[in-house]
């Protein structure tokens, strides 16, 4: 494994396939400047400064404006208490911080995060970590629909079932299922890897343009384009680093994995942009 | 977007009026255009519970026809003629509002021959027919509502109820949930979604003799139920054949005497957060509303696609 670039690496681990030509790529920044690229609402947090508050009796906007105005004091470990199921709570946090939440979070929780670590002891509605950049999320019990939705970096993690649609739209990093996930997961997957360790609903991975999805139980039906590709040496390498940490098992054991990417045969991986397939036709 | 919610307790009664009104009341956010409630106390043989409504709010506040308030006081008068005509005893009955009348009544005639003979009255509706069920719902959120229709003390053993946003229909009373299964005692519903074979499935079930009262559909779904029932079905098989021939995206969850079912379509595409214990089963599109019930940590979850699930009382 030594003698492979990164870039094969990731390739024939099929994290992608097809070539970036840069046509349809725009650049923000250039990686000689990233070092000292950060957000104007990132704060320079301490992780040995812990403290907590009550969430009980806050609105949803309240709570995440007192964990804003605890990064701004320099408090790199936060942790919450009682929740209630609210919905959008710890969004938009977007430096590195230590987030504990004791309770269960509602709709769109952790949402447009870049770099946090979170933790939930609970359970997280619908759409958690929606266009998360990077980071990690770490549920401990279950998770409802469109977990991880359009994530593009970061490992987020559910270590009880979740719900249909799974990593829709997910453009990059990794989606850990320690149980089932429901129907159309991975629906139109662009990039990233998938890793359901129970069983897998009816339809997955429908339309999915690339990307990786592993699954160690039984799959219900797979979508329109999702087939089955061989699980390499290096999958179980990635498996076995990627699972262990966070104490996830597949039903059937990694040998026993089925490995699922996308056929490329549907009309989108034609080379012609459409205005120049108008042309050509 | 509308919101639905079911409890149920098991074996026992409980304060099912406070509990569905703050279940419903934390998930105003999804609709605020009216609230229904259809509670279950305990069930007497001997009576019959009959939730009407003799007009809509529409009607009391447009101003068009002043003669609103007599003509009220006249439909009451015909219902109670109806009621007397049909061997129906009125054993109470007690206004909530100008509009909204309930009845006890002892009767042991055909059902679907009440409802019609009394709906046949302009401008009433029967909400419920049942031995346990008191359906309630009016324009408004849910403490609106439950205080406008004293439902903070109702005891019982199971609800559902329903918060609805209107796309498909009218904000009034008729379109507002839960719905009647007519003509089945005990049975209502609410959903949460869109059908897109209400027109052809309403139709059909009008060619098969079933009433619709409004143009939500919604209502389909309990017409549905009835009519499979009607054929023999039980609870359970109706709500899974439900699952093969209602098209389009639902959750929904039905309530009888003793029972309280939830079916989600084949997409999943709408919320269901369901909490179990031994003794309390919960349900609803967000678990804010459960948490409403319940301050301490519970363990909630999605039922999946096509999930049916039946509880009994």
């Amino acid at each position: 494994m030594a003698e492979l670039k990164q870039e094969h690496r990731s390739t024939q681990m099929g994290m992608h396939s097809e070539q970036l030509r840069g046509r349809t790529q725009e650049t923000f920044f250039t990686p000689a400047e990233e070092e000292n690229f950060t957000y104007p609402e990132a704060f320079d947090v301490d992780f040995n400064k812990r403290t907590e508050f009550d969430a009980a009796e806050l609105s949803a906007k309240e709570v995440n404006a007192r964990i804003r105005s605890l990064m701004a004091e320099g408090y790199g470990t936060i942790v919450m208490k009682n929740p209630g199921a609210k919905h959008a709570i710890a969004v938009g946090i977007l430096n590195r911080l230590q987030l504990y939440i004791e309770g269960s979070l509602g709709y769109f929780g952790c949402g447009l995060i870049d770099g946090p670590n979170i933790r939930i002891s609970g359970r997280v509605g619908w759409s958690c970590a929606e266009n998360m950049m990077a980071g990690t999320v770490v549920i401990e019990k279950n998770a409802g629909s469109t977990f991880g939705a359009a994530i593009r970096g970061g490992d987020l993690v559910c270590k009880g079932d979740v719900g249909a649609r799974t990593g829709i739209d997910m453009k990059g990093g990794t989606i850990l299922v320690g149980g089932r996930t429901g129907a159309f997961s991975g629906f139109m997957m662009q990039r990233g890897r998938m890793v359901i360790c129970g069983d897998a609903g009816q339809n997955l991975g429908d339309s999915m343009y690339d990307g990786t999805i592993f699954v160690g139980g039984k799959i219900d039906s797979l979508g329109v384009d999702a087939v089955e590709a061989e699980l390499t040496e290096l999958d179980r390498q990635w498996l076995r680093r990627k699972l262990g940490p966070y104490d996830l098992e597949p039903k059937n054991g990694i040998d026993g994995m089925t490995k699922i990417v996308a056929g490329k045969q549907l009309w989108n991986y034609d080379n012609l942009e459409p205005t120049e397939k108008k042309l050509v036709l | 977007m509308c919101g639905i919610a079911g409890l149920i307790h098991r074996g026992k009664s409980g304060d099912i009026g406070k509990e569905m009104t703050s279940m419903l009341q934390a998930l105003k956010h999804r609709g605020p255009d009216s609230t229904g409630f259809a509670l279950y106390g305990a069930p007497r043989d001997d009576r019959y519970i009959v939730r009407l409504k003799l007009a809509e709010q529409e009607e009391l506040r447009s101003g068009k026809d002043f003669a609103i308030h007599r003509q009220i006081g006249e439909r009451k008068t015909a219902v109670d003629e109806r009621l007397a005509e049909l061997g129906a005893e009125i054993l109470g009955e007690e206004a909530a509002t100008e509009y909204a009348w309930r009845y006890e009544i002892a009767y042991g005639g055909d059902l679907r021959r009440l409802a019609d003979f009394v709906e046949d009255v302009a401008g009433c509706e029967i909400l419920s027919i049942g031995r346990g069920l008191e359906l309630v719902k009016d324009l408004g959120d849910a403490g609106r509502v439950s205080g406008q229709y004293r439902l903070g003390g109702f005891a019982g053993t199971h609800a559902i109820g329903h918060t609805r946003m209107a796309t498909e229909s009218d904000v009034d009373i008729r379109s507002a949930h839960p719905y009647w299964a007519y003509p089945f005692n005990d049975v209502a519903v609410v959903h949460n979604g869109q059908l897109t074979n209400y027109w052809n499935g309403r139709r059909a079930l009008e060619r098969r003799g079933h009433r619709f009262m409004s143009n939500c559909d919604s209502e389909l779904i309990a017409v549905y139920l009835a009519d499979r029932m009607d054929r023999g079905d039980e609870l359970e098989e109706a709500m899974r054949r439900s699952i093969d021939e209602l098209d389009g995206v639902f959750t929904y969850l039905v309530a009888t005497s003793d029972q309280l079912g939830m079916a989600k379509d084949t997409m999943a595409a709408k919320p269901m957060v369901l909490f179990e214990s031994e003794n309390f089963v919960g349900l609803a599109s967000e678990e804010v509303a459960i948490r409403s019930v319940f301050r301490e940590e519970i363990d909630t979850f999605d039922p999946y696609e096509g999930e049916v699930r039946v509880w009994q009382s």
